[in-house]
């Protein structure tokens, strides 16, 4: 199994194996790079670990357990967990602040117990066969087991051409469990038992009171500072990404005012110029003095590691966006790093997605739904997306129409994006659309909502459902922890320590979004610290070219077979008239939409998943390429 | 052009480019958006087609649901743009 991981942990490999326990372990190393290896024990024996992520209050942790009386042998934050879990048992999770994915065997007790982090950075999957539960950090090592059969989940596809993500512990494979963010698993006495430690909280909307901005700014900086400041603890350098965008340049500008040394920056460059942020990512890296390098991607760089980026991401995907993510990090990579700092999840937790806009502008026209004027906001919704701009406020008012159920759905803010992205499953074949017949996502995303959600504001309920699904099911999977790893680099993410989310989540809205202005708190806290242009600039999320890049000068053979109408019908998922139909459109370039590009992106990519996974000429080969 | 023939061609047109070949039983009058048929861009993907296929300029004050929004009111609208004079 582990041979399949060694991208994670190219440093060294080792397993423990001990009566009916086996763990093993690849390490990618960075703290204590002499005595951190792995499977750990503690001495005496009675307690194993292996362990992926890290732990970034180390540090800390060790000197309060010192205190305790525990003995430590190196200086790896590895170590340190193992002692946690003997001062505090199952508790230990609590007092851990990073990004983790570990498994403990207390051999003592006879019992293994498997934890992931609050947020969800680093993964964990599972899977039960009739007498075991094997678990890893990627899918592709459960498979290499002959008794876990490589199956696509009918119903994780439904999720994922609604969501864009399957809904935990489900995963894109039958069988196979992901354990969900803020989750331990125990297995003890043969039963599994799951339990949740840590979960998303909002304030009630009468408990925001009016707080002084400036005091929650200052409070907000300090946080930031103190997680980035724990986060560049590693035996290794540190880089950072930087985007343009404000996330990432303030966290490159705190690792500059705390480390103050020649940081290394890197950066996703396009050809396309709707795209392409250079201008930002030259004038943040000249205002900071980083040395700064980036990767330039054309459609062509998209298609050709297209292949190999859904055999990392291990579910299919409906924007290529992962994919820069990819040639990224193998840059950082090449340049001598294997640790970059990154603004991710800033936009989750301080109010940045346009969704949150969407969401408000389209509350604000519900409440007058025959206004003339009202609707016109839209257009201040997307400036950087030209077939938007392009539309008759008429069309738009259709789009975004609201009616009253929508207003009282729980889900209102994200129903736009999960209609349109349904509408994908027009190109499922019929035996595809009869075995999702009974399946209601909505439903059971419904059901799985925390009490105190109809309380939060509609603010808060819209930042739950991105937090809790979308950012650990892709944004830190499928272009995060996935890409990262695939070659062998660790993100780490100040935005996500939980004493920022937690601190974030008790704000009032109107300090994460005034008016229409995105994370405000947040651009009130750095004024000063990065440049006034990138403070003011007009926000532009990260997106890729898509389909588009798969056709014409850029046509690969592998989409070509992959879209034929034998192989779809081989699979089965698609109606191979239907997919022939969109890719005729994108061969004579009359495919623009959105929709049209999603749903290029959600064929190919299921149909490279089910080619790479469940062809079993293909497993063969998997398995023969890591000697099994 | 009879209006219904050009009423069969927007229907051929919009079944093949925004259904995929399933027509979900498309009625001349069902509203396009409100049905989910075109999305937020399909707008402007049938206005370059009619422009395309029948040599005319779709002006943006004409760029309503009211001429835009059902086969019916395409072909309708088509129509008169054609009699009329250029």
């Amino acid at each position: 199994m582990i041979r399949t991981l060694l991208h994670r942990g190219p440093d060294a490999h080792d397993a423990y194996v001990c009566g009916p326990v086996a763990l093993a372990h690849a390490r990618l190393s960075i703290i204590d790079l002499q005595g951190g290896a792995q499977p750990m024990s503690t001495r005496d024996g009675r307690l194993w670990i292996t362990f992926n992520g890290e732990i970034f209050n180390y540090v800390e942790l060790r000197q309060e357990l010192l205190g305790k009386g525990h003995h430590f042998a190196t200086r790896s934050d590895t170590e340190v967990i193992l002692n946690a879990y003997r001062e505090y048992g199952e508790d230990c999770v609590h007092h851990l602040n990073g990004q983790w994915a570990f498994a403990i065997w207390d051999e003592a007790a006879r019992k293994l117990f498997l934890s992931r982090d609050r947020i969800g950075i680093r993964p964990l999957f599972y899977t039960q066969t009739r007498d075991s539960l094997l678990f890893a950090s990627e899918i592709k090592a459960l498979l290499t087991c002959r008794d876990v059969p490589a199956e696509i989940d009918l119903q994780g596809l439904d999720q994922i051409f609604t969501f864009w993500v399957t809904l935990a512990p489900r995963t894109a494979f039958k069988n196979i469990l992901q354990l969900p963010p803020g989750c331990s698993l125990t297995v003890q006495g043969g039963e599994v038992r799951m339990r949740p430690y840590w979960s998303l909280s909002y304030a009630e909307s009468a408990d925001c009171g009016d707080p002084d901005e400036k005091v929650l700014a200052r409070e907000l900086l300090g946080l930031l500072e103190d997680a980035t400041r724990i986060r560049l603890r590693s035996d290794v350098p540190v880089g950072a990404y930087l985007s343009g965008g404000i996330d990432s340049t303030v966290i490159t500008a705190l690792v500059k005012k705390i480390a103050n040394d020649r940081l290394r920056s890197f950066s996703i460059a396009f050809e396309d110029g709707e795209f392409d942020e250079r201008r930002y990512q030259e004038e943040a890296s000249g205002f900071l003095h980083t040395q700064h390098s980036n990767v330039c991607c054309a459609g062509s760089d998209i298609a050709r590691v297209f292949p190999e980026v859904i055999w990392h991401t291990e579910q299919p995907v409906i924007r290529t966006a992962p994919a820069p993510m990819f040639l990224l990090s193998k840059l950082v990579r090449e340049s001598g790093f294997k640790v970059v700092l990154t603004g991710e999840g800033a936009d989750e937790v301080l109010g940045g997605y346009d969704i949150f806009k969407e969401a408000k502008i389209r509350r604000f026209w519900g409440r007058n739904p025959e206004s003339r004027w009202r609707p016109l906001l839209l257009k201040r919704l997307y400036p950087y997306m030209e077939n938007i701009q392009r539309q008759p406020v008429a069309y738009l008012r259709q789009f975004f129409r609201i009616t009253a159920e929508d207003l009282a759905n729980p889900f209102f803010s994200h129903l736009p994006r999960w209609h349109l992205t349904a509408k994908i499953k027009q190109l499922f074949s019929a035996e595809m659309r009869d075995a999702i017949a009974g399946c209601d996502g909505m439903g059971e995303m419904a059901s799985s909502l925390p009490a105190a959600y109809d309380g939060w504001t509609y603010f808060a309920q819209a930042e739950y459902l991105e937090a809790k699904y979308l950012l650990p099911g892709y944004i830190l999977s499928s272009q995060g922890d996935r890409m990262g790893m695939a070659n062998s680099v660790e993100g780490r993410y100040p935005f996500l320590d939980y004493r920022v989310v937690e601190f974030a989540s008790r704000l009032p809205a109107r300090t994460k979004m005034k008016a229409l202005d995105q994370k405000h708190l947040l651009k009130e806290a750095c004024r000063g610290l990065i440049p006034e242009s990138i403070l003011s600039r007009p926000k532009q999320p990260y997106r890729a070219p898509d389909g588009k890049s798969f056709f014409g000068n850029t046509a690969v053979e592998y989409a070509e077979d992959l879209l034929s109408p034998a192989a779809l019908r081989e699979n089965g998922i698609f109606d191979a008239r239907a997919v022939t139909l969109l890719v005729d459109k994108f061969r004579s370039g009359r495919a623009s939409s959105t929709k049209d590009n999603m749903a290029l992106v959600g064929v190919l990519s299921t149909q490279l998943l089910a080619h790479q996974f469940t062809n079993e000429s293909v497993r063969e080969s998997i398995h023969a390429h890591v000697g099994y | 052009m009879h209006t219904l023939d050009i009423e069969g061609e927007i229907r051929s047109f919009v079944i093949t480019n925004f259904l995929f070949g399933q027509s979900l039983d498309l009625q001349p009058a069902d509203s396009l958006l409100e049905k989910g048929i075109i999305d937020s861009t399909g707008v402007l993907e049938l206005i370059s087609f009619l422009e395309d296929r029948y040599a005319i300029k779709v002006a943006d004050d004409e760029v309503i649901p009211e001429n835009l929004d059902s086969l019916r009111n395409v072909a309708a609208y088509l129509t008169k743009k054609l009699s009329s004079p250029v």
